[in-house]
């Protein structure tokens, strides 16, 4: 009943990872871009929805109305005025420039709000639970939190698969130059991509900043936990991306129970054990 | 301007970083006009295509459409303002079904004739095919594809490269044969072609290039087959 327990707790926070992972796969399936500065973004939304909450006296979640149409617009311009430049034939100059937008963020966010450690307040929701069977409770915050992970992952794929807007961003993804001929703004076409995975990073900066303290230093182990989820799942599957969450935060929470000091380092060997037996990942995209 | 044409290229030079592709092509076509391009391999047909369709910028020189240069429009506002590329090889989108690459030609919501149901009845067999990934169908049905994709944005002007390529004659032949048909729909049509036959019998002027240049230009009926094959050799 322990271990059941462990594993249940482990799939709760493993929805959070899952949405650190999704804004990732996301642009790197739409435009080949692999963004570093995607875990100092995570904490970005963190600290917008502390000044939301404070100035207006929001709850967290009810702040997300506001802070992930702040955080699309900020992906769009982000990726009009910025990153599409970037884009070209070579791979090197996104990670450089999104490597130096992570540093920019993190030194800005030290200037303006210090190291010192905050935390989103929710409530008394933060420590409600309800007890599934003796032995076993479920946080409302963490099951509220996975629900919406699947919620925004199940979005996501419908919206790839059943949608305009998916079909343009796989045209896109296919083959840039055809898609231009086909009427797609392309620049437009990854902005609005960048400004959906930046909605989905708001999401997943508030629950994590309510979850956990966080300061500006945070943001590259939650680019770490992104990046092994999307791995573990594989690339372009986004049911695989939660899978890959889901493992990683079950081995997280077995990887704690037996020894406090394991918990990340159990993360990781089961990435590079993933990494190593499966390196298209577990539930990689059926090659078309 | 009475009579002004469809579409006017007036002496475009266009490169591939230092290497020139075109020198100084000009070209005329009228609405509801069909014109041939041919030429050896590598005399700059495809390059003048994307020239016009926007992928190319030409370094001197003017296209105008419909009264407006579009010399220096990208893409995918040359395609809004009417004119679609097939390009050549086809071009699908590998990861989309064969209905979703022709919806991605609808997505430009240009009004006019063409429409889903339209495109099938033009191609049936890519009605039964629907729900299949475009790399499975045969090369003439992705021919079929590709084009059928360009005329879900109802050009005014569809340009055609090398649409007989790797096809066999007979799937050649049933493609052409459905020419009539879309040019009735209102489309002009300019035809790049290394297959000289097909394109005199499909186009009522026909324009030839050889490295870069137009050599011989002229109403089909006109050109003797002597005169052809010098301006497309160049002996």
């Amino acid at each position: 009943m322990q271990w059941f327990n462990i594993i249940l707790q482990g799939v709760l926070i493993g929805g959070l990872y899952a949405m650190f992972a999704a804004g990732l796969s996301l642009i790197f399936g739409v435009m080949r871009l692999v963004n570093i500065a995607h875990g100092d973004l995570i904490v970005l939304a963190a600290y917008i929805a502390l000044v939301v909450t404070q100035e207006l006296g929001l709850n967290p979640l009810t702040s997300l109305l506001l802070v992930a149409p702040a955080m699309a617009i900020i992906g769009y311009a982000l990726q009009r005025g910025l990153l599409n430049r970037t884009l070209g034939d070579d791979l090197l100059p996104p990670l450089l420039v999104t490597f130096g937008l992570s540093i920019i963020i993190q030194n800005g966010l030290l200037q303006l709000f210090t190291a010192d450690s905050r935390k989103l307040q929710a409530g008394p929701i933060e420590v409600e639970a309800f007890q599934l069977m003796p032995g076993v409770w479920i946080g409302i915050l963490p099951l509220i939190q996975f629900i919406v992970a699947v919620t925004v992952i199940a979005g996501l794929q419908i919206l790839f698969y059943r949608t305009a807007l998916g079909r343009a961003f796989r045209a896109t993804s296919d083959d840039q130059s055809t898609a231009q001929l086909m009427g797609l703004d392309t620049r437009h076409v990854f902005a609005v991509a960048m400004a959906l995975s930046l909605a989905v990073i708001a999401i997943a900066g508030v629950f994590l900043a309510i979850r956990a303290n966080f300061d500006p230093a945070i943001g590259p182990a939650r680019l770490i936990f992104g990046f092994e989820a999307v791995i573990i799942g594989g690339l372009g599957s986004m049911w695989g991306t939660l899978a890959g969450g889901i493992i990683l935060g079950v081995s997280q929470a077995i990887g704690a129970q037996i020894d406090p000091g394991w918990q990340l380092l159990a993360g990781h060997i089961m990435f590079l054990a993933v990494l190593a037996v499966r390196p298209q990942g577990l539930f990689p995209k059926v090659s078309g | 301007m009475p009579d002004s044409p469809l579409l006017a290229v007036k002496a475009i030079d266009s490169f591939y970083g230092d290497f020139q592709a075109l020198f100084g092509v000009s070209l005329t076509i009228e609405a509801d006009q069909v014109i041939a391009v041919i030429g050896a391999n590598g005399a700059g047909k495809s390059t003048l295509l994307k020239s016009i369709a926007g992928l190319m910028h030409p370094h001197s020189g003017e296209i105008v459409f419909d009264g407006a240069p579009t010399t220096q429009a990208p893409a995918f506002d040359v395609l809004q303002r009417g004119i679609a590329l097939v390009p050549e090889g086809r071009r699908l989108f590998p990861s989309l079904t064969v209905e979703e690459n022709l919806l991605i030609g609808g997505q430009s919501r240009r009004p006019g004739p063409w429409t889903l149901a339209r495109v099938y009845e033009l191609f049936p067999v890519l009605a039964e095919r629907r729900q299949l990934p475009a790399p499975a169908l045969s090369g003439g049905q992705q021919q079929m594809a590709a084009i059928g994709r360009a005329l879900m944005t109802n050009p005014r002007l569809l340009l055609c490269d090398e649409i007989s390529l790797g096809l066999a004659p007979i799937v050649v032949h049933d493609i052409y044969a459905r020419m009539p048909q879309i040019i009735a729909e209102g489309s002009s049509l300019i035809i790049v072609e290394q297959d000289i036959m097909q394109a005199l019998r499909a186009a009522s002027h026909v324009y030839c290039l050889q490295e870069g240049r137009i050599s011989l230009q002229g109403p089909a009926r006109e050109l003797t087959r002597e005169r052809i094959l010098a301006a497309y050799f160049g002996v």
